[in-house]
């Protein structure tokens, strides 16, 4: 059975952190930023795997659990930091938050 | 094999544009469902398993859940109502729908066809027992940092999101607690009962 080169896996990777970073740079409502960091945090666990499926090692996989318990925190404490934009500036407009206070 | 991966690649890709260039957000949830269901098969034609359930549990079934609600707490009220059947036309899962029905028929034709994951090394996929064994093994000291992790998110999660007593909220307090004793004092004066 062909196997998959690594070198797509990869450029699938590429592609997929290149779409987030993207997301992340243009839309200025804070939930397509926290979705497209999502895809980019997703895209960086791909290419863990990826790697480890070439090597025929577990360790990918394994920091593909790390990279998705990383997001798992990352996403409740800027959902937590969403509502609180919500509150303060009655918008989810990331640029309402660009002065710092102090 | 290979034919699979192409395929679930491009579904991915596709989802994930209409998922970032989406202007409705429960829209744009759906489609991120999609590329996360994609990268779960490629997951599993790349003989990761575990990784692919992880995937879907976690990431589809958890994180987009908590992104649901987020979204729905934001408009309460009777027009969310008539907002939510604007969500759900016709017209707009059908795009899901569709890229969701090419993954159900890769995952149906692995299933059926009882395709062997294709691996380099010659080894087969990973099974779930050596990905535990080095899970607790030589990463323990890293699934503890893991759960810190995780209490930090917690915690934080907890302290940014509970209202804040500011000074206006509690200003409305007291307008609140001064109106009530006013009414009680009308109350008495007409000579009625507390």
């Amino acid at each position: 059975m062909a196997s998959v080169p690594m070198e797509q896996g990869l450029l699938l990777a590429a592609v997929l952190f290149t779409l987030g970073l993207v997301g992340v740079l243009v839309r200025r409502n804070m939930v397509f930023v926290l979705l497209s960091l999502e895809v980019m945090l997703n895209a960086a666990g791909l290419a863990f795997v990826v790697a480890g499926y070439r090597w025929g090692q577990p360790d990918g996989q394994i920091l593909f659990i790390f990279v998705l318990t990383m997001a798992a925190a990352e996403v409740s404490v800027g959902l937590a930091l969403l509502l609180q934009l919500h509150r303060t500036f009655k918008t989810v407009d990331i640029d309402a938050a660009s002065r710092m206070r102090g | 094999m290979n034919t699979v991966f192409y395929i679930s690649s491009v579904v991915g890709v596709i989802a994930t544009v209409a998922a970032i260039t989406g202007f409705n957000a429960v829209h744009s949830l759906l489609y991120l469902i999609v590329s996360l269901l994609a990268v779960a098969l490629i997951f599993f034609t790349l003989g990761a398993p575990v990784i692919a359930a992880l995937e879907v549990i976690i990431y589809a079934g958890a994180i987009i859940v908590l992104f649901l609600i987020v979204v729905m707490i934001f408009n309460p009220g009777i027009e969310a109502v008539q907002r939510e059947k604007g969500w759900l036309g016709r017209g707009m899962w059908l795009g899901p729908a569709f890229l969701a029905a090419v993954l159900v028929a890769e995952m149906v034709y692995i299933l059926f066809r009882n395709v062997s994951v294709g691996h380099p090394a010659g080894a087969g996929p990973i099974e779930p027992a050596a990905l535990g064994a080095a899970l607790f093994g030589p990463y323990l000291l890293t699934v503890e940092l893991a759960s810190l992790v995780l209490l930090a998110g917690l915690i934080g999660a907890y302290h940014l999101g509970r209202r804040h007593d500011t000074e206006e909220t509690r200003q409305e307090q007291h307008r609140e607690q001064e109106t009530e004793t006013e009414e009680q004092r009308e109350l008495t004066d007409m000579g009625l009962p507390r």
